[in-house]
C-alpha cells in the first residue's frame, strides 16, 4: 500500500516544527507515532503535501512538578504503561492505555498525538477529560494552554488552531484521599472501546464524598463530562444504590451516537454499568488511599 | 516528491538506500533489504504479521515510513538466529506445532521473544495479552501459546543451571 506522495522534514524543536508547518502551508501535517495518520493516508483519507516529523523535537519525559505531572506530547503509551511515576501519581492514566490497540500501536503512538487526533474513542481524551489535564500548545503566535475539556470539538476536530503543536500535557495531581477508575468494554483485545467510564472520587477522613468527576467517553462525538449528574454522592458515603441511581440517571439521559457493531440501547446500558463501576472503584481505592499533601504515592 | 538518502542496521547488517518519503519500512525491507520474511497482511496495523522490533521494539512495519527510521537498527526474524540455524524459540514452534502456513509466525516470535525477554515468567495470560494484536488464521492459537510456554520454561531451567 503507498500513500499519496508527499515531502517529508523532520523538526529538531517545537520552535522549528512551528515554523516548518509554517512554511508548508495549508496541507502540511505533523506525524509523531503515525498510528492514526499513516492508516488513514494509506487509504487515502488523508493527503498531507508534507510532513513534519516531530519525534526528536523533545525527550519523551515525564515529570513531577509542583504537584503536577507533566508529560511531553511525544511520551508513548507503553511509556505511560511503564512508568511508576505516572502509576502513583495518576493511575487512571496507566490502566487507561493498556486498552489501546497493540504493543505495537503503544510503542508509537503518543499523547500528544492521541489528543490532536480528536477520535471520541481516544482513551487518553476521556482521561485527560476527567482528570482535569491541561494541554500546552505552541503556534505562530505563541504559547497557550487549553483545558482538556475545551479541546474537542467534535469528531477527528480540535480546537487546536492551524500551525499549533501539542507540546504538552499536564495533569493535577491533587493531594487527599482521591481514587480513580477506568472502565472499558470493547468487542476483542485492542478494538476501539464500544463505551468507557472514567472517575475520580475524593473522600473527607469521615469516609463522605468531598468531590467526585464522572466522564463517559466513545459514546458522543467527544468524552461527555457527566459530573454534574454525581453532584448527589457530595456529603454522602457512597454506595451501591446512590452510585446506581447516578448511574442509570446518566444512562438515561446521554445522548449515544450509531455505532456499527452495538446498538444504542446495548450502549446505553452499558453506560450504566460501566458509570456505576468506576463510580464504586474509584471510592473503594479512595477509602483505600493514605493521607499525604500530595498525593504522591498515596495510592499503593 | 524529493528522494532521501538513509541509512540502517537491518539484522546487525547495514543498509543503504534511497527512497521516497512513501515508501514503507515494511517495502524497503522486502525490497531494498531483502527481507521476504517480512510479511503484509492488514497494512492497518491491526494484524501483526508486518511486526518487526525497530531499536529492540515490535512496531507496525506496515505503519512506518523507511524515512523515519534512518540511523535505526531492525530486528526481523531472520536477525533471531544465524543463518541456517533456527532459535530455541522457533524450536519449539516446530515441537509444538505452532506454525502451519506460517505468514503470523514471524511476528508471533519476535512478539513473543520481546515480550519474555523483558518478563521472563510471564504467564500465559499475560502473553495472551502480548500477542492479542498478531492474528493467526490457523493455529487456534493454543499450540502458539504451548511453544512460546515451553521455551519460558526451557530457558529458565537453563538460566538456573547457569
Ligand atoms: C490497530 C490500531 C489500533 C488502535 N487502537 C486504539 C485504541 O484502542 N484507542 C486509541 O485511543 N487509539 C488507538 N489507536 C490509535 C493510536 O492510539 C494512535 O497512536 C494515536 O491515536 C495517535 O498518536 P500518534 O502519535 O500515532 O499520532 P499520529 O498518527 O502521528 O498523528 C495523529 C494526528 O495528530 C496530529 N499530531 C500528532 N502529534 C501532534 C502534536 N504534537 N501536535 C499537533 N498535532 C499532532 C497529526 O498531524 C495527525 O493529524 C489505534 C491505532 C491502530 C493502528
Ligand atoms: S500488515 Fe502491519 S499490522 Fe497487519
Ligand atoms: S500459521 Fe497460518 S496464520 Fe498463523
Amino acid at each position: 500500500m503507498y500513500s499519496a506522495p508527499f515531502e517529508y522534514v523532520r523538526a529538531s524543536s517545537w520552535p522549528e516544527a512551528v515554523d516548518l508547518l509554517e512554511g508548508g502551508g495549508e496541507d502540511a501535517r505533523v506525524i509523531a507515532g503515525g498510528q492514526s495518520l499513516v492508516p488513514m493516508m494509506m487509504l487515502r483519507l488523508a493527503a498531507p503535501s508534507l510532513l513534519v516529523d516531530v519525534s526528536a523535537a523533545a525527550d519523551r519525559s515525564v515529570d513531577l512538578v509542583d504537584a503536577e505531572l507533566v508529560l511531553s506530547a511525544l511520551v508513548r503509551h507503553a511509556d505511560i504503561e511503564h512508568s511508576e511515576v505516572v502509576r502513583g501519581s495518576c493511575p487512571m492514566l496507566t490502566e487507561a492505555v493498556t486498552h489501546i490497540g497493540n504493543v505495537r500501536v503503544r510503542h508509537r503512538g503518543t499523547i500528544g498525538g492521541s489528543l490532536a487526533h480528536g477520535e471520541p474513542t481516544a482513551e487518553l481524551a476521556t482521561v485527560a477529560v476527567a482528570e482535569g489535564a491541561t494541554v500546552t500548545v505552541l503556534g505562530p503566535g505563541g504559547e497557550r494552554a487549553i483545558p482538556a475539556g475545551d479541546l474537542f470539538v467534535t469528531h477527528f476536530t480540535t480546537s487546536l488552531e492551524p500551525g499549533e503543536v501539542v507540546t504538552a500535557v499536564r495533569f493535577p495531581v491533587p493531594g487527599g484521599r482521591r481514587g480513580s477508575s477506568f472502565q472499558e468494554i470493547a468487542r476483542r483485545a485492542g478494538d476501539f472501546a464500544l463505551v468507557e467510564a472514567a472517575a475520580t472520587v475524593a473522600l473527607d477522613e469521615d469516609d463522605r464524598c468531598l468531590s467526585v468527576r464522572l466522564v463517559v467517553g466513545a459514546v458522543s462525538d467527544r468524552p461527555v463530562d457527566v459530573s454534574q449528574a454525581a453532584r448527589p454522592l457530595i456529603g454522602e458515603r457512597i454506595g451501591e444504590d446512590a452510585v446506581g441511581e447516578v448511574a442509570r440517571a446518566v444512562a438515561a439521559e446521554i445522548e449515544v451516537g450509531p455505532h456499527t457493531h452495538a446498538g444504542r440501547e446495548y450502549r446505553r446500558r452499558l453506560v450504566s454499568v460501566l458509570a456505576g463501576r468506576a463510580l464504586l472503584t474509584a471510592a473503594d481505592r479512595a477509602a483505600g488511599a493514605v493521607h499525604t499533601d500530595h498525593g504522591n504515592g498515596a495510592r499503593a | 516528491m524529493s528522494k532521501h538518502e538513509i541509512a540502517l542496521e537491518v539484522n546487525g547488517r547495514p543498509v543503504s538506500a534511497t527512497v521516497d518519503p512513501n515508501m514503507s519500512l515494511l517495502e524497503l525491507l522486502r525490497t531494498e533489504a531483502g527481507g521476504l520474511e517480512v510479511k503484509l497482511g492488514c497494512g492497518e496495523g491491526v494484524c501483526g504479521t508486518c511486526t518487526v522490533l525497530l531499536d529492540g521494539e515490535p512496531v507496525n512495519s506496515c505503519l512506518t515510513f523507511a524515512v523515519q527510521v534512518d540511523g535505526r537498527a531492525v530486528t526481523t526474524v531472520r536477525g533471531l538466529a544465524a543463518e541456517g540455524e533456527l532459535h530455541p524459540l522457533q524450536e519449539a514452534f516446530l515441537t509444538h506445532a505452532g506454525s502451519q502456513c506460517g505468514f503470523c509466525t514471524p511476528g508471533m516470535l519476535l512478539t513473543a521473544k520481546w515480550y519474555l525477554d523483558r518478563h521472563p515468567r510471564a504467564d500465559r495470560e499475560e502473553l495472551r495479552s502480548a500477542l492479542s494484536g498478531n492474528f493467526c488464521r490457523c493455529t487456534g492459537y493454543t499450540k502458539i501459546l504451548d511453544a512460546i510456554e515451553a521455551y519460558r520454561d526451557a530457558r529458565q531451567e537453563v538460566s538456573v543451571v547457569d
